[in-house]
């Protein structure tokens, strides 16, 4: 939508918006909508100047401004909003159903009262929303959140293929990348952790309350859960047709076509213990090619496996 | 947009809404203010002209239900208005709770996709009289996030358009030409798609948005097809992906070094000591999951999980031999 049209459609929605709320603080209102105050006033002068044909004093929109409030007077006919346009009603929604779908999100009667009175304004169609069956631990995880304790969980770190005990502070549960996350902050580790619902195997809550330091800050996954940083070592993997999967569900900074079909991908790993596993776990599929170190770490753990085969 | 010219639209606006007839253009320059102009000017007039259309878009661009037509048959050219109940948001009262819930939902587009048209669609409810704390948040908060094809598939399901665009399969080499008739777009899992008839393959079709390459064209005209009644698409979707998984009636035996290989511990269905039960469907599939953890697990048993490991062992270590390395 074009800045203009942007104007012309909050002046549009600004007289029912007053209109409901006489004598509302015009700092208020601007809050409310998202504009500064010095626009809203600009909006109102403008709206002052507007009306039904004949533009005589009766016909003009009217409204008593004093120095912080505003109340209009006189609607000229524009005393509703516009209806929602098919993206406004869209976006609402999928967001909703979103919700709808997120199982411990929120009460889910409540989601549904409100899909049917929004669908009632402002149908959508052709859309649906199904995400995956969530672990009973995020029912679990959020009764904990509401009680407001520190857990004791038994965390498996796929990175680090460990099972490890710790205690954390939890700060909130978030849905990404289609699954259930506890962000906490852990005591062992002293810093803000996304912990998997479906890795968390065990889980006791203690006493104490939660109690996360004020350094603590929730992390920002709008761009995924995993993001890579130069920091992270850079590993140059050959993988097979059979194997490109890999580069739709890692972020990955090069991908070259070889002439055989081949792929040689570069991404930057958590660290090299993970693309040691990830790439021994491709059974074949896939090589290391750089660094040299995760090569021969790969080299030597199949070879020490298939040892054990052969004196067996 | 100048501040005349926002004026005059709103004049526009309010005017086109006060009328019951519809008002032909001449009317309109006559009436509100902004379209003065002498029209026995050409130059003049074909200002005015201009002028009035640019208007008419924006109004349309915007949403306002312009209607077209005339009041009687002695009119000689169309005239325009806006009814009232076309133009106005109807009657909605959400409970405090639900309005929490809508000022909730629009914040999960947060900066992408709807997240615009989510904001402008909470600002209009607003205006309606309901208030939504712009502070509310959740336990659980998910995040909405779409492909930049999102926007044209979801217009094209609207209007009922083909759309045609380049997919690309990883397996495959090279994107491929897709004309579909759009049926709708799917959330499966956290991942979008769209679901339809595929003119080509002459069949239902699903495709995953992140695979669509460069962009998405509507093509024809609106309403060049209906969709089939009762169409789950959602099932659709699931199909595609691989249906149910499937059964688990084999059962894997393995040692594993004690203190290590975690991930098959809590994999396991049975643990005893460092020896661990797995049911499998797919003896390579398994095979692939232990090899994973190298020299810390051991197959005892059945022999197809065995052969499965020990040839990927194989491959593995050839391909890793020190002499690649050295290289």
């Amino acid at each position: 939508m074009t800045p203009s049209a942007d104007r012309l459609g909050r002046l549009l929605n600004l007289v029912p918006y007053l209109l409901a709320r006489p004598g509302i603080l015009i700092a208020d209102a601007a809050a409310d909508l998202g504009v500064t105050e010095r626009q809203l006033r600009e909006d109102l002068e403008l709206l002052w100047m507007c009306g039904l044909p004949g533009y005589g004093p009766g016909d003009l929109i009217d409204m008593a401004v004093d120095e912080d409030s505003v109340t209009i007077t006189y609607d000229a006919g524009i005393d509703r909003p516009l209806r929602l346009t098919p993206d406004e009603a869209l976006a609402l929604h999928v967001a909703l159903r979103l919700l709808a779908e997120s199982p411990g999100a929120m009460d889910r009667d409540v989601v549904h009262r409100t899909l049917a009175k929004i669908e009632k304004v402002a149908a959508a169609e052709g859309f649906a929303v199904r995400m995956p069956d969530q672990p009973e631990r995020v029912e679990e995880l959020r009764g904990a959140m509401d009680r407001g304790r520190a857990l004791r969980i038994t965390y498996y770190t796929a990175r680090r293929d460990a099972s490890t005990e710790r205690v954390v502070d939890p700060m909130r549960l978030l849905l990404a990348d289609g699954r259930t996350y506890l962000e906490a902050w852990c005591r062992s580790a002293c810093s803000v952790r996304l912990f998997r619902a479906d890795r968390i195997d065990a889980l006791a809550e203690l006493e104490e309350p939660s109690a996360p330091p004020p350094w603590a800050v929730p992390t920002d996954v709008a761009q995924g859960v995993f993001r890579p940083t130069p920091e992270l070592p850079l590993v140059t993997l050959r993988i097979a047709r059979e194997a490109r999967w890999v580069t739709e569900y890692y972020p990955c900074e090069s991908v070259t076509p070889q002439p055989d079909g081949d792929w040689i991908v570069t991404l930057r790993a958590a660290d090299l213990g993970w693309a040691h596993r990830l790439i021994l776990g491709l059974g074949g599929r896939a090589s290391a090619v750089a660094p040299p170190e995760l090569v021969a770490s790969i080299g030597d753990a199949a070879r020490s496996a298939l040892l054990a085969y052969a004196t067996d | 947009m100048s501040r005349t010219r926002t004026e005059r639209l709103v004049n526009l606006v309010i005017c086109l809404l006060s009328t019951r007839r519809f008002l032909t253009a001449a009317q309109i320059a006559q009436t509100v203010p902004g379209y003065e102009h002498d029209p026995s000017v050409s130059k003049d007039h074909e200002a005015f002209q201009r002028k009035f259309e640019r208007d008419k878009a924006e109004l349309r661009e915007l949403g306002v239900p312009l209607e077209t037509g005339t009041s009687s048959v002695f009119d000689a050219e169309p005239g325009y208005r806006i009814a009232q109940r076309d133009y106005a948001l109807p009657e909605v009262q959400l409970e405090p709770d639900e309005a929490a819930t809508v000022g909730i939902a629009a914040k999960l587009w947060r900066d992408h996709g709807l997240a615009a048209a989510a904001s402008s669609g909470l600002t209009k409810l607003r205006a309606a009289g309901i208030d939504v704390d712009p502070h509310a948040t959740l336990g659980v908060e998910p995040t909405l996030g779409v492909e930049p094809s999102f926007e044209p598939v979801t217009a094209a399901v609207r209007d009922r358009r083909v759309i045609t665009f380049d997919y690309r399969i990883p397996t495959e080499d090279a994107a491929r030409r897709r004309r579909l008739q759009p049926w709708g777009a799917v959330c499966w899992r956290g991942r979008w798609y769209v679901v339809g008839h595929d003119l080509d393959r002459g069949a239902t079709r699903c495709f995953r948005l992140s695979r669509i390459v460069g962009t998405v064209r509507a093509t024809g005209e609106p309403g060049a097809y209906t969709t089939p009644d009762g169409v789950d698409l959602i099932s659709q979707v699931a199909r595609f992906s691989g249906g149910p998984a499937p059964e688990r009636t084999g059962r894997a035996t393995v040692r594993l070094a004690p203190g290590r290989a975690d991930g098959i511990r809590r994999r396991a269905d049975r643990l005893e000591g460092d020896v661990a039960t797995l049911a499998y469907a797919d003896a390579d599939r398994l095979a692939e999951f232990l090899v994973g953890y190298g020299a810390d697990v051991l197959v005892l048993d059945p022999p197809e999980v065995r052969d499965a490991v020990v040839h990927q062992l194989r491959v593995l270590a050839g391909l890793h031999s020190p002499a690649e390395v050295a290289a």
